[in-house]
């Protein structure tokens, strides 16, 4: 088990640069999640780390020690991959096997550790059975023993579950996440699923267009996003113009055109400073009220229902105020609002978040 | 449906065309069956004799001998060849890696004769006599495409992540060349090898250009020995000739299923 550090570190193909200047650095023991869209630079930079491909500038060190230069059979790490690689001319129990054939462990042990790896991911029976004849969620189980039988110091997972059905993906979800607990190893996870992110990581590096946006716990970068692309890449915000008139000591309030003065936590507007600013407000806190509901704390306004999107559990409303579309994702437990219906819309004020404006 | 006249001309013109091309090949199996003197019909007898009389023919088993040992070499040397190339040209970042493909490959498409006359003649300015060595490197280059162009193939299938993993468990890239990624292309490599014997071993065109006085192979012998006559010999040793060339890649296609079958790829 060992800290990732990423000093510098930029890549570039050609003349396009895949990432820009990246300093990062991943705790020992972290489960840490590189989230972002397509193209974002994601798997380039696991594999920078991995050591399958060589950083343009930048130095990477695991464990304190300098990797640029050590090729990647020597770097002791366990990799995963979104399709899960077994190697389809060997038993399950061969490939479970396979890393420790290079480590020193005696051949008597290795039986043993592989057992132990697969009883691990819940598949003590399948050792001699052939990829082939595994599902894909069990090829993926597999494919994690595999990484893990060796003690890497660093286990680096591409997408593992993107492969696999709903369902499942929610199950293994759980499951990799007690085995990573189980086994304390320091892990980079990349996934561009935002829900999967905040579900399994102790931390999260939100990438765009080869930059980290922001890194930080589920709660900080869901709550306090620090630029409107964070704000709108996890979860949907309604991200409105506003301008910031005054500072308490624990409050910045905002003057915003559609809802007045509306007062933020200081926490969750950091850097905020008077003149121009956002009010980021997430639509799972923006609530479309009955006749008669209790409306004391919040700050409301009447909008008119322009499309219901029906979930089951949950609604997403589209509603105009005035001029500005808002989205609103509320639970239901009744009938939704009618389509073209004017209904009043309402928020806390300690909900929102806010952003430096242009 | 199409109409049924326009159809059945085209099934009696192809049939036609298949009994042309097949017809003699039956009768030169059957004639070397023939228990009479005269390698023609009316059949006399059914008998192995002519098969008997090549056991002991030295002209024949020399010749039978040359081609097998040339085979073999050119299996073998085409074959590991054709796989550092396939390596270099699929996994590598080689520079003019479209030209070099080019190349290799172009052999398939110049005429034989061309072939044979030109690296003669190239042979001739470098002032080197012919020799058994030049009529393998002869071989060997008329084979390489075959190889490379199979073992391509396969090695374009077997997805890269699959080394990276061996590579991240730890395994150096020689070693993951041998315990990855040769076991799954392994079934291409015996292709590539069996074609390459079974090419060399009935070649005849570029092998009387190149083969030194005195050298035989099976098919230069028996165009020698038609030249005097048409003994029955001649068709039993052309049945052999069939067997094997037709034999061996049947019994290759059927090796390559069954390990597929067992590693499940
Ligand atoms: N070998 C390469 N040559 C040129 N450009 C590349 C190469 N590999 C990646 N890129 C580019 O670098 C950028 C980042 O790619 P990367 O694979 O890291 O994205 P990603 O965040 O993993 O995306 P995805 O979620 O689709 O997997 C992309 O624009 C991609 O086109
Ligand atoms: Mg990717």
């Amino acid at each position: 088990m060992s800290s990732v550090h990423l000093n510098n570190i930029v890549k570039r193909f050609g003349n396009f640069t895949a990432v820009h200047p990246t300093d990062l650095t991943i705790p020992e023991g972290d489960f840490v999640t590189l989230l972002g869209p397509s193209g974002c630079g994601k798997t380039t930079n696991l594999r920078m780390i991995a050591g399958l491909l060589d950083p343009t500038e930048g130095e990477i060190l695991i464990g304190g020690r300098r990797m640029n230069d050590v090729p990647i059979h020597k770097r002791n790490l366990g990799i995963v991959f979104q399709n899960y690689a077994l190697f389809p001319h060997k038993t399950v129990a061969e490939n479970v096997g396979f890393g420790l054939r290079y480590r020193d462990v005696p051949k008597s042990e290795v039986p043993g550790r592989v057992q132990a790896a697969l009883d691990l991911v819940q598949l003590p029976d399948v050792g001699s059975r052939y990829p082939k004849a595994l599902s894909g969620g069990q090829q993926q189980r597999i494919a994690l023993a595999r990484a893990i039988v060796i003690e890497p110091e660093v286990l680096l997972l591409d997408e593992p579950l993107s492969a696999l059905d709903a369902n499942l993906r929610e199950d293994m979800r759980v499951e990799l996440k007690r085995i990573q607990h189980q086994i304390g190893v320091t892990t980079v996870f990349v996934t561009h699923d935002q829900s999967e992110a905040l579900a399994m990581s102790d931390r999260i590096v939100v990438m765009s267009a080869g930059r980290v946006e922001q890194v930080g716990t589920p709660e900080e970068v869901y709550n306090t996003p620090a630029s409107t692309f964070v704000a709108n890449f996890l979860g949907a915000s309604n991200i409105l113009p506003a301008r910031c008139i005054g500072r308490d000591p624990d409050k910045i309030r905002l003057q915003v055109p559609q809802f007045g003065v509306v007062p933020v936590p200081g926490e969750r507007a950091p850097g905020v400073g008077e003149g121009a600013a956002k009010l980021v407000l997430r639509a799972e806190k923006l609530t479309l009220l009955g006749d008669g509901a209790d409306a004391t704390g919040l700050i409301t306004a009447q909008a008119t229902v322009e499309t219901v999107d029906y979930q089951g559990q949950t609604v997403r409303y589209f509603v105009r105020l005035g001029d500005t579309p808002l989205q609103a994702i509320n639970m239901i437990d009744t009938r939704p609002f009618a389509a073209g219906s004017t209904v009043t819309i309402g928020f806390r004020p300690q909900d929102c978040a806010a952003l430096q404006g242009e | 449906m199409m109409g049924g006249l326009g159809w059945n001309l085209i099934r009696g013109w192809t049939l036609l065309v298949y009994v042309f091309m097949f017809l003699p090949v039956a009768v030169v199996v059957l004639l070397s069956f023939n228990a009479s003197q005269f390698g023609s019909f009316p059949m006399t007898g059914f008998s192995f004799r002519w098969f008997i009389e090549l056991t002991q023919n030295d002209a024949i088993l020399r010749a039978f001998r040359t081609s097998i040992i040339l085979g073999l070499l050119t299996a073998l040397i085409s074959t590991t060849l054709g796989v550092l190339a396939s390596l270099a040209l699929v996994r590598y970042r080689v520079p003019g890696a479209n030209v070099i493909s080019t190349l290799l490959i172009a052999p398939i498409l110049v005429p034989e004769v061309v072939l044979a006359v030109a690296l003669l003649l190239f042979l001739n300015f470098l002032s080197i006599n012919k020799s058994f060595a030049l009529l393998l490197a002869g071989h060997v280059i008329f084979t390489l495409p075959f190889v490379i162009l199979v073992v391509q193939a396969r090695l374009v299938s077997i997805k890269r992540d699959v080394e990276e993993a061996a590579l991240s468990l730890g395994a150096n890239p020689v070693q993951t060349f041998f315990q990855i990624t040769l076991p799954l292309m392994l079934p291409a490599v015996l292709a590539g090898a069996l074609f390459a014997f079974t090419i060399s071993f009935d070649d005849i065109t570029g092998t009387l250009f190149w083969k030194p006085g005195g050298v035989e192979t099976v098919p230069t012998q028996i165009f020698a020995m038609l030249r005097n006559s048409i003994s029955p010999e001649i068709n039993a040793l052309g049945t052999v000739m069939i067997v094997m060339t037709v034999g061996l890649p049947l019994l290759g296609a059927a090796i390559a299923r069954q390990m597929a079958r067992k590693s499940g790829t």
